[in-house]
């Protein structure tokens, strides 16, 4: 017990990673998957390639390549947690994409046409119609690569932010019970992900689209 | 013939190699009901969706009220504001209640306050007998009731030109007579009204002019009269043949008690 009193501040970084990925995730996510069901071929092919290609790498090799460049290029003053967020940001933009381009098809085209049909522009339609559709259809999926990122998040120790699991490896070796300090982590992480998938299942039954 | 209020010309649209639209044209003129029929895939709905341009028609023009459509200087959502469209899947949103359905175009399209688009948004919604549904969900109305939410959604906008899309054809039977109620009052009341419909008791009752299109022309048409009891072209009286057959029931239904 006293072992997760000692991890368990480390939490406050580990949501932090998480949120602020899943935030970047959600707002660049809906701006690929737009372009991938209504862009031109051009910026439909680069937004596929994207969601492809980084779909394509371990979450760990996105972490190193990120910190790298962000030391490189001291971007954000070569922040360990910006290039934390901008890691597991850009692997959530990828798989967001895919969740909200299939909740989008799912709708099929006669929703746009009807909007179109009453002379709303395409940005109107989509920010009025499509968009607040196809985000309560996404919930249950969405939910699931919340407590993926919440989980992944886990790996950014390994270029040193002290979040959680670096923590409990910092507790490990203070007090040379491994078992004790990864249990109470796992703990933690369990609770964690436990309450996040709960608090976004009662967002979907709140806003369930009743079809 | 009054001055068209709208008017088609040479309409040619083709998918890839499928050459759907051949050369359509035709006026409408205002108040007038045209029917158009025609077999399946000979490009009934491609050719609504060109007079409202959701789809762009490779080549010929569009005129409402004398302005062309078409141009590349028109702004085409202003124009659409002026022709109402109905969906044969209904397309209502789903994430909105039935006056919200109504409400959204008006607030977000014609700028309106939300108790102004209110209050127009229940008098469209009354108008098709639906006043005492307003606060509920798509999904809780019937296959009937949804179209004519559609119906008073597309009116609320004040348009010019009605379009419809077989709106009727993805309703149980019992539910046909209700939406073709609306429709039928719709006309009287003066509306320009272009109807894609194999409801032949509805456009031999409602219709001043059918279309007979077929592989993408104008194969014959004319008065109601004309075009049931004495077609031109034998294509025409064996296409009718065919559907009074098929849909014989529906185009007549028994509760709306009409002689054959
Ligand atoms: N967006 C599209 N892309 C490719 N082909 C299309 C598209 N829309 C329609 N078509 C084709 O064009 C042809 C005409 O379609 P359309 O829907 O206009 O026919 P229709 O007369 O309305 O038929 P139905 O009675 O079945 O509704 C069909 O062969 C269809 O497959
Ligand atoms: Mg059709």
């Amino acid at each position: 017990m006293r072992c997760v009193v000692y991890i368990l501040p480390a939490a406050k970084l580990t949501l932090l990673v998480t949120v602020m990925s899943l935030a970047m995730g959600f707002v660049l996510g809906m701006l690929l998957a737009v372009a991938r069901v209504y862009g031109g071929p051009v910026l439909r092919f680069a937004a596929a390639s994207y969601s492809r290609v980084v779909r394509s790498l371990p979450t760990l090799v996105m972490v190193f390549a990120l910190y790298y460049v962000v030391l490189m290029t001291d971007f954000l003053g070569g922040s360990r947690l910006a290039s934390a967020v901008l890691a597991l940001g850009a692997c959530s933009t990828a798989y967001q994409s895919e969740i909200f381009r299939g909740a989008i098809q799912s709708l099929g085209s006669g929703q746009m046409l009807a909007a179109r049909s009453l002379g709303m522009s395409r940005p109107v339609a989509l920010r009025n119609v499509i968009l607040p559709q196809a985000v309560r259809l996404a919930i249950p999926a969405w939910s699931n690569e919340a407590a993926i990122v919440l989980k992944d998040s886990s790996l950014v120790s390994a270029v040193g932010t002290v979040e959680l699991f670096r923590r409990a490896e910092h507790v490990a070796a203070a007090t040379h019970d491994w078992l004790t300090a990864f249990l109470a982590v796992g703990l933690i992480y369990f609770c964690l992900t436990f309450l996040t998938n709960r608090g976004l299942d009662w967002v979907e039954r709140r806003y369930r689209l009743k079809v | 013939m009054a001055e068209p209020i709208l008017r088609i010309e040479d309409i040619h649209k083709a998918y890839g190699k499928t050459k759907v639209l051949r050369g359509v044209s035709f006026d409408v003129a205002p108040g007038e009901v045209v029917v158009i029929i025609g077999p399946s895939g000979t490009g009934k709905s491609t050719l609504l969706r060109c007079v409202n341009l959701l789809t762009v028609p490779d080549r010929g023009r569009v005129w409402l009220e004398g302005v062309e459509l078409t141009d590349k200087a028109v702004d085409i959502n202003k124009a659409r504001e002026k022709i109402g469209m109905v969906f044969q899947e209904f397309n209502l949103f789903t994430h909105l209640t039935a006056v919200q359905n109504v409400m959204l175009a008006l607030t977000k399209v014609k700028g309106m306050k939300t108790a102004e688009a209110r209050a127009r948004a229940e008098r469209e919604l009354e108008k098709v007998g639906l006043a005492d549904k307003a606060d509920l969900y798509p999904a809780e109305l019937s296959g009937g009731q949804k179209q004519r939410v559609a119906i008073a959604r597309a009116l609320a906008m004040n348009p010019k030109v009605m379009l419809f899309d077989e709106p009727t054809s993805a309703l149980d039977p019992e539910l046909i007579g209700e939406v073709l109620e609306v429709m039928q009052a719709l006309a009287s009341q003066g509306m320009t009204m272009l109807v894609v419909s194999h409801e032949l008791g509805f456009a031999r009752e409602v219709a001043d002019r059918i279309i007979f299109l077929e592989d993408g022309v104008i194969a014959e048409e004319g008065p109601p009269e004309q075009l049931f009891v004495n077609p031109r072209n034998p294509r025409t009286r064996e296409f009718l043949y065919k559907l009074t057959e098929l849909y014989g029931e529906h185009g007549e239904p028994k509760s709306r008690g009409r002689e054959r």
